[in-house]
């Protein structure tokens, strides 16, 4: 008889725990070990004693944390390399949410369960792409639980940028991204199109940026928004942290259009009381379809949802037989859109 | 339709007047006949569909999706055509072309009611999710995106380099899709003419008298009015129907239906003051206030705000042209006029009489009545014309009144200012020693004055609610405004008539700021002010309507 994965793998205040490899995935405060699925700082905190994961989220993690705080001790583990950790097989698969980002998959006694952390099952050009792998216990993020939720093609919504730009071509065009993933994915996106110009960003910008360059990823001609002179940035994109579109920072720019890049941008209001004049529906997570397709696909018969609207994630699975569970993990979702606040 | 969906939703998140005119050209430019003028026709009003009502919605939605997941979402999204448009399911084979905004605004006029279900819900299957929010606000009139007819006017004004004048006159011979009004603006046609319509004619605007410019004036050749504080509006009165436009060239006849009953039967084109008066007296602003911006209006607001318009001037009587006669002559030919057909809910502006500037100065000086903003200097030669010719006509505005008050509050404005603190409340103290807001003020300040104002709220922030910040108890701003008022909506039970801040007051203590009490004194309706403080013109120098 196989343990059921609730035997092995509990909710504890520090977040997942793996009782038998004793480790936890992507706690919230300092532990001894832990696997981390990637690199937004809600999944990635500082202080732990030894840190797995991606190459790519360890160098992400170092160079957000500082040296020295992404774990004393760092072991890089490539996607599909499983290694075992006291009789727990453990393999990292892609999760296509951003670079380096991995579900993991722990196998004990023959039980199987995914924790997938944030994904996006879409192919993007900027991250390898989310494989579904069959279960017994998936635990997902919720971030855009809600039918409502559907993200158009992301190459539609920068067109729609592109027209904005065509129609007001003395006008600066601030987009809102996230530092890490979304800002390298918009600029890939553009690049993509065929928008060849150069595009400007906002000092926080290039440190992750440089780590995607340093994987081997070409994003063309970026530069510095902060002493480019405010004439170059007329009618040009300038990209920048959601929290500078609209504050002093964005007053160097010539009349700007502010635009943000988000899924929360489907929802009219959210724009609105954000004041965004060009909401751009374009997000690093799974949208209602996604989500539940992915369940599908892995075909488990239990669902953990971490973080989000497990409510109606919870609702959908029951309707077709598969048992949901709220995990309620603590300062999830305090990162990356998965908060409305910063994205 | 996606086209159409894509203007909507850049119109719904744009503020600026600017960048909605540039969409509107772009429309007009890119757009092809008929979607071209039913698109602005839908944006603008002037387009509505009685037969499809938000019920049938619902009921698609019901229908189509599980009715808890409907309810949350429609919890979130908080608006039943976004929630509709966005949970709709996407039906597998469905391959039928979108539907063009000609095609939906054709079926739409002309389908039988119990076919609208099948025939929307077809459509919504055809569209995507931002297209399926324009269809389904485009059914039931609510597109809200801050677009007026007089909007979309200029836009084509600007688009075809025309007189927006011009536009005017010929709106109203044409129906939406306004294909000869096209044809016309593209030269390839006449302009549409509705002979009498009742258009707009450009209004004649004044100048603020610049200090000093009277001792170059001669008292004897000017005419001085009282100029009142309503809103400038021109009665249009011809066989084929009455309207009252607003200055800004917006018609406003259905929220004003007494007065535009009382056009009926007339023939003439008038300039005037609309006000709320009751028995002769002309009521303060805040309470033509609550007669504005509605599309209709109740017996209860009929009633309680009763407005009429104080007559200017004429410009058409029948259909002769008065416009290039002397101001005296017109003002002779009104008066006349007035005699002969005694309307309804309208009067005369009286003249002022006056024999030397300082004469004319201390009756302005005099004038506290809340209703009077100062005086109209008009040369008594001054033909009619459009826009705002500088001499012949001048506004006298009488001095402000102000009060040192302390700022409590500052909000985020919009568009260009959006990432400054620029709207701001501010405060006079109670006898209790308590500060109360008595009024909000975003303009009176200079680009330097605000980046300082800004930093001073950065740094002086002890609260924060959303887009506002409480600040410091400490700094003082001499407001000016035009008059006082008692009001109900407000904790200090005092409105402020364009409160705007005149000097940043750095330089004094927050505790010496000015007092509620020296504030109530000044208020123009308190029951218990005597009336003989008022204005010359109640006694005598006004003449009663004539009835």
């Amino acid at each position: 008889m196989r343990p059921h994965p609730e035997t092995w793998l509990k909710v504890t205040p520090g977040g997942l725990w793996c009782e038998p490899a004793d480790l936890f995935i992507d706690p919230a405060r300092a532990v001894p070990r832990a696997v981390v699925t990637h690199a937004h700082s809600d999944h990635a905190r500082p202080g732990h004693g030894a840190v797995l994961a991606t190459a790519e989220t360890l160098a992400l993690m170092t160079r957000r944390l500082g040296e020295g705080r992404a774990g004393e001790t760092q072991q890089a583990l490539g996607y599909g390399e499983p290694i075992d950790v006291n009789g727990v097989r453990i393999t990292l698969r892609p999760a296509g949410h951003v670079l380096g980002s991995a579900q993991v998959v722990l196998e004990w006694q023959g039980s199987r369960a995914v924790v997938s952390g944030d994904y996006t099952p879409r192919p993007q050009a900027t991250c390898a792409t989310f494989e579904p792998v069959p279960c017994d216990v998936f635990v997902t993020e919720a971030t855009f639980a809600l039918p409502v939720f559907r993200h158009p093609p992301a190459e539609g919504e920068i067109a729609r940028l592109l027209h904005s730009l065509y129609v007001f071509p003395e006008r600066t065009h601030v987009v809102g991204v996230y530092a890490l993933g979304k800002c390298q994915r918009v600029v890939s996106l553009l690049r993509a199109s065929g928008y060849d110009a150069p595009i400007y960003l906002h000092g926080a910008l290039p440190p992750m940026t440089e780590i995607y360059r340093s994987f081997g990823q070409d994003f063309g001609d970026l530069r510095p928004a902060t002493v480019a002179n405010k004439e170059a940035l007329k009618g040009a994109i300038v990209l920048a942290p959601p929290g500078a579109i609209q504050d002093r920072w964005a007053r160097r720019l010539n009349d700007p259009v502010v635009a943000l890049a988000s899924g929360w941008m489907r929802v009219r209001q959210r724009a609105k009381s954000r004041g965004v004049e060009l909401p751009l529906v374009i997000s690093d997570h799974a949208d209602w379809d996604e989500l539940n397709a992915t369940i599908d696909a892995v075909g488990a018969p239990e669902v953990w949802v971490t973080h989000g609207r497990e409510e109606a994630l919870i609702h959908a699975c029951a309707q077709r037989g598969v048992r949901g569970r709220a995990l309620h993990l603590i300062g999830r979702g305090e990162e990356d859109e998965a908060t409305e606040e910063a994205a | 339709m996606k086209a159409f969906a894509a203007l909507l939703e850049r119109l719904v998140f744009t503020p600026a007047r600017s960048t909605k005119l540039a969409l509107l050209r772009d429309w007009i430019a890119t757009q092809p006949d008929p979607d071209r003028g039913i698109g602005l026709a839908a944006i603008t009003g002037e387009l509505s569909f009685s037969t499809a009502k938000a019920g049938l919605i619902r009921a698609l939605a019901a229908e189509r999706t599980d009715p808890v997941l409907f309810a949350w979402s429609y919890d979130y999204v908080g608006d039943l055509a976004e929630t509709v448009s966005l949970i709709w399911p996407a039906r597998a084979g469905v391959n039928a072309a979108p539907p063009s905004l000609a095609a939906v605004a054709e079926a739409l006029a002309t389908a039988a009611k119990a076919d609208l279900p099948g025939l929307v819900a077809g459509w919504l299957d055809a569209l995507d999710a931002s297209s399926r929010v324009a269809l389904l606000k485009l059914i039931t009139g609510g597109l809200r995106v801050g677009v007026s007819a007089r909007l979309a006017k200029v836009a084509l004004a600007e688009h075809f380099a025309r007189p927006v004048d011009e536009i005017e006159e010929a709106w109203p011979a044409v129906d939406p899709p306004y294909l000869p009004l096209f044809r016309w603006l593209e030269g390839a046609g006449p302009q549409p003419r509705a002979a009498d319509a009742p258009v707009l004619r450009p209004l004649m605007l004044a100048n603020p008298l610049e200090e000093g410019e009277l001792a170059v004036l001669d008292p004897a050749s000017y005419r001085a009015e009282w100029k009142w504080d309503g809103i400038r509006v021109q009665l249009v009165a011809t066989r084929l129907g009455q309207r009252i436009w607003s200055r800004g060239g917006e018609d406003i006849t259905r929220a004003f239906p007494e007065v535009a009953g009382a056009m009926e039967g007339l023939h003439a084109v008038l300039d005037g003051e609309l006000l709320v008066i009751r028995n002769g007296v002309v009521a303060p602003f805040s309470d033509l206030q609550q007669r504005l911006n509605r599309k209709s209006v109740g017996p209860k607001l009929l009633r309680d705000y009763p407005c009429a318009v104080r007559l200017y001037d004429i410009l058409f009587e029948g259909e002769e042209d008065l416009r290039g006669l002397p101001f005296d002559a017109r003002r002779a030919r009104l008066e006349a006029w007035i005699d002969r057909f005694r309307p309804e809910r309208m009067d005369l502006s009286a003249l002022v009489p006056f024999a030397s500037w300082d004469e004319l100065s201390r009756l302005r000086d005099g004038a506290r009545e809340a209703a009077i903003e100062g005086l109209m200097l008009k040369r008594a030669d001054s033909p009619y014309l459009a826009g705002r010719p500088k001499g012949p006509w001048f506004k006298w505005k009488r001095d402000p009144l102000t009060i040192d008050a302390v700022l409590m509050y500052a909000q985020r404005g919009h568009g260009k200012r959006s990432s400054f603190y620029s709207d701001y409340t501010f405060g006079l103290w109670r006898a209790d020693g308590e500060l109360v807001p008595v009024g909000k003020a975003y303009f009176g300040f200079t680009d330097q004055e605000l980046a300082w104002l800004d930093r001073w709220i950065r740094n002086n922030t002890v609260n924060r609610f959303g887009p506002v910040r409480e600040v410091e108890k400490a700094l003082v701003l001499e407001i000016a405004f035009d008059a006082a008022q008692l009001s109900t909506r407000h904790k200090s039970g005092v409105a402020l008539r364009f409160p705007r801040i005149s000097r940043i007051r750095s330089d004094k203590p927050a505790a010496e700021a000015d007092a509620l009490d020296t504030l109530l004194r000044l208020v123009e309706n308190r029951p218990d002010r005597p009336s003989g403080s008022a204005v010359a013109v109640r006694e005598g120098a006004w003449p009663r309507r004539s009835t």
